[in-house]
């Protein structure tokens, strides 16, 4: 029977033993509180503030509509005139914007570039970058992970400038002087640097994916027996798929839309690669090269506000995926 | 003498997404009565208790047809929210002291009602706690967080706070699951005053309690209304329907 | 099963088989997390031990001389502070009162899942398209022209989602039990958020603010086209160098400038930029890092 059930019979303040002091009389009620009323400003500054959060609320879709519409817009003029074919631009590997009399803007190699730098920044992270999620996620002491988490988090604010640098300087020499290469601003250089770029991002959400496993898949899996091996592999991956999916997808997004890394740290070259060591250039390295010169309104600045919208979609596909994948993750 | 209808209830249905929880129910609570409502778990008391204040629809997507009518006014068509709030205190299960100083979680509510003054404050605040059977507890540490106050006390504080608006009517939503049982006799004493200034809603687990306090009670199952009668027929050896007296006899339930 | 009751527990070949796999599985994850962590400790050493030379509190408060080749970094300091300091002061505001709404006003429906998709893709806008827009938006359409005003703007979007991010996360963990304990008594929403919600978050919302401060400062791209300049004639140690509608140094384009666009800089001077943009980024992660800690250890509930 739960408390205070006890006895309700016989149970009167009176029989207690221990002194129960009778609730004082309130010498009549006073119901001030009923007539009270708010001043007239209060009400109308509330209204005026909840029209404000309201605003703000969807201040993001303004924001994310505009900068479609207005790099768009200064796109449009040369999709729309004729002098300009869409399955060129896409499909074509020539890019002679200055070019007096052969103009090209043809962006395939640097889609390629972007891809290449990527899928090498992928195939060195996303093994590590888990790698590092199961770590701190499964084996390591609460004390080391709360220090590799903050360094984790510290590696993720290093700005992108200063990672180009560092392709610039230092990785540039190690890969001349381990692989022989001619130069050392290539696909690897900047598929490394990525790599360390967006390991934090993959460690962080690849962890918060591990951890949404409830424990009680581990503890049935410890009760067989199971090494933290096998319960790693057998039991936890399967279940956090979703969420490590969504870690890689934040990674690759990261990827195809970092800037300044990859300007300084690819080369610059504009071709298909063919293999890492190549030097190439990519789609908003291209951007960020050649915004400067292009003379705003020519065709070459509005070919570029194209490529922006062309990295816009790519990027927005990748993470609306990335999204549902996380979704998928809440659901279970 | 036809009795003082305060709360009408017609028709009332509640459904969230799809699944109906409440199946049009329709009852009258009079005027400072002590109302009791028990019930199994999952019987939509304490829903019924949040379409009543209409927090159900801030937080859910809960759908509700049917009235309610508080003095004759729908609370549906209520353009002042919060001051139809304030004329219903609601006392919520759970103990939740908010994580300000224990003064400022009583002159909380009046305080968002527009009284300003520490002097209007004060005796408020006290009356309040010393309701509550709280105030010699906590009198010298006013100013100590409600979040540091035991479970028992923090109900407690959950109780005063329901007062501190002055509503017109009460409703206590299992207020003595946190409570040890002698503090709650010490609370039904100070009820038993309170009838004379409001009408009471009890809602509660405790068919005892209910029978200890309320005038009239309200058998609620599965969203549907069982039986509403006195209490000394629902308590009495003859309630029309077997599973009341099945219930309150503790045969199920 | 071992029939010898003493032999039960202890090591049998396939026991042991397990520990050592065990181990090693350890061991791998931790080489790869070690192998993330240990290159770039020697990095930073390197990037340090590289800019020795050029590395003092003078350095930061000298200008450049000889067409930026050589001398201090005192007017793309300061311009990254004005930066950093005009896009928070935009996007801390707008940022917070959104996620108040996402978090306290909004119902779960679909414009609210719209909201969230923008928040989402607004969030993984690259950089360099944010440029894009700047000076579409701002340099062109609004006719700030390059400036100060433009690239702060800029920067503002850029870090908006990421602070409405932050900001809901903090809202959110304020619990739900406290927002219905004060409607019922009849407070509004925003009193609500006012007496309870804020002052119990406010603190990691700060914290989520100051996270950015080390963005913005690290940005480039979209700066370099809304408002940075080459090399502006600065006082040296002048605190209020610009206008907003001028043009300014930063830190970051700064940076860009002397490692790729210029020969023959005097070999320490890059690095030692680089440094003191890392450091500036670290100090400030550092510090919302330690306000955080120390906020957890003293929660009211």
């Amino acid at each position: 029977m739960p408390v205070g059930a006890v006895n309700c019979d016989s149970f009167a303040p009176e029989d207690l033993t221990m002194p129960v002091p009778a609730p004082r009389k309130s010498p009549g009620f006073s119901f001030a509180v009923r007539q009270a009323t708010r001043p007239l400003w209060a009400v109308l500054g509330e209204r005026l503030l909840t029209v404000l959060i309201y605003l703000c609320g969807i201040s993001a879709i303004i924001f994310v509509l505009s900068i479609f519409i207005f790099v768009f817009k200064e796109a449009a003029p040369v999709l729309f005139s004729g002098r300009f074919n869409l399955g060129q631009f896409l499909f074509s590997t020539e890019w002679y914007p200055t070019s007096e009399v052969n103009v090209r803007y043809g962006v395939l190699a640097m889609i390629a570039g972007t891809f290449a730098v990527t899928g090498v920044a992928m195939l060195i992270a996303v093994p590590f970058g888990l790698g590092a999620a199961i770590y701190l996620s499964e084996f390591c002491g609460p004390k080391v992970k709360e220090t590799l988490k903050i360094v984790i988090e510290l590696l993720a604010a290093i700005p992108s400038v200063v990672w180009g640098f560092i392709g610039l300087t230092v990785m540039s020499k190690l890969i001349v002087q381990f692989t022989g290469a001619a130069v050392g601003v290539n696909v690897l250089n900047a598929g490394i640097i990525i790599a360390l770029m967006s390991v934090p991002i993959i460690v962080s959400i690849g962890e918060d994916a591990l951890k949404a496993v409830p424990d009680s898949y581990r503890e049935a899996a410890i009760a067989l027996g199971v090494t933290k091996w096998q319960l790693t592999w057998r039991v936890l991956l399967p279940a956090a798929k979703n969420g490590l999916l969504a870690a890689v997808l934040l990674g690759v997004g990261r990827g195809v839309g970092e800037t300044m890394a990859v300007l300084m740290a690819t080369g610059h070259a504009v071709h298909v690669p063919h293999s890492v060591l190549d030097s190439v250039r990519t789609l908003t390295a291209n951007i960020a090269a050649e915004l400067g010169e292009a003379p705003a309104d020519s065709d070459h600045y509005r070919v570029l506000f194209l490529t922006g919208v062309l990295l816009f979609v790519i990027t927005f596909f990748v993470n609306l995926a990335a999204d549902l994948a996380i979704r998928g993750i809440k659901k279970q | 003498m036809t009795p003082d209808k305060h709360i009408e209830v017609r028709d009332l249905r509640l459904a969230f997404g799809t699944k109906e929880v409440i199946h049009g129910v329709t009852f009258d609570i009079h005027r400072n009565e002590i109302f009791g409502v028990i019930g199994p778990a999952q019987s939509a008391k304490t829903s019924l208790l949040r379409c009543l204040n209409r927090t159900i629809e801030q937080s859910t997507d809960a759908t509700v047809s049917g009235t309610i009518k508080v003095d004759g006014q729908d609370v549906r068509k209520v353009k002042d929210l919060y001051n139809l709030r304030r004329k219903i205190g609601m006392v919520a299960p759970l103990p939740v002291g908010l994580p300000i100083s224990i003064y400022n979680n009583v002159a909380f509510a009046p305080r968002c009602a527009g009284m300003t003054k520490k002097s209007e404050l004060d005796p408020i605040v006290e009356q309040c706690l010393r309701q509550s059977a709280l105030w010699d507890e906590v009198k010298d540490r006013l100013d100590s967080l409600g979040t540091k106050l035991s479970g028992g006390q923090q109900q407690r504080l959950t109780i005063a706070r329901a007062l501190s608006h002055q509503p017109e009517v009460l409703c206590l939503d299992e207020f003595s699951i946190a409570i040890d049982p002698v503090t709650t006799m010490r609370i039904e004493e100070v009820l038993k005053e309170l009838r004379k200034e409001m009408t009471i809603i009890l809602v509660t687990n405790l068919t005892q309690q209910a029978r200890r306090l309320a005038d009239r009670t309200m058998f609620l199952w599965n969203g549907e209304i069982i039986e509403l009668a006195d209490n000394d027929v629902i308590f009495g050896d003859q309630p029309k329907d077997q599973r009341t007296r099945d219930y309150v006899l503790g045969i199920f339930g | 099963m071992n029939a010898d009751p003493n032999k039960r527990f202890t090591e049998t070949p396939m026991v042991r088989r397990k520990l050592c796999q065990e181990a090693i599985a350890k061991w791998i994850f931790r080489i790869m997390s070690a192998s993330m962590i240990v290159p770039l400790l020697l990095i930073l050493g390197y990037l340090i031990q590289r800019a020795w030379p050029s590395l003092s509190v003078g350095f930061i408060l000298d200008v450049p001389i000889r067409g930026i080749k050589d001398g201090g970094i005192w007017p793309a300091f300061v311009g990254t502070i004005y930066l950093v300091f005009i896009s928070l002061a935009v996007s801390a505001p707008i940022g917070i009162l959104a996620a108040v709404y996402l978090n306290e006003y909004a119902k779960e429906n679909w414009f609210n899942r719209i909201i969230n998709l923008a928040v989402i893709n607004l969030a993984g806008v690259p950089s360099i398209v944010h440029a894009l827009f700047g000076l579409g938006a701002f340099v062109y359409a609004a006719k700030f022209g390059c400036s100060i005003i433009s690239a702060s703007l800029t920067l503002a979007i850029m870090t908006l989602p990421v602070i409405i991010a932050s900001t809901r996360e903090s809202l959110a963990s304020v619990p739900r039990t406290f927002r219905e304990a004060c409607w019922n008594v009849g407070a509004t929403r925003w009193q609500t958020i006012r007496a309870i919600v804020l002052p119990n978050s406010i603190s990691g919302i700060l914290t989520g603010v100051i996270l950015q401060v080390s963005r913005a400062a690290g940005e480039t791209a979209p700066v370099m086209f809304t408002g940075a300049i080459y090399f502006k004639a600065v006082q040296k140690g002048d605190l209020f160098p610009y206008r907003l509608d001028e043009q300014c140094m930063a830190l970051s384009t700064h940076l860009y400038n002397i490692s790729t666009q210029v020969p023959g800089v005097r070999e320490s001077i890059p690095f030692a930029t680089a440094v003191v943009l890392l450091g500036l980024v670290l100090v400030v992660n550092a510090a919302a890092i330690i306000l955080r800690v120390w906020l957890r250890n003293r929660k009211k509930w």
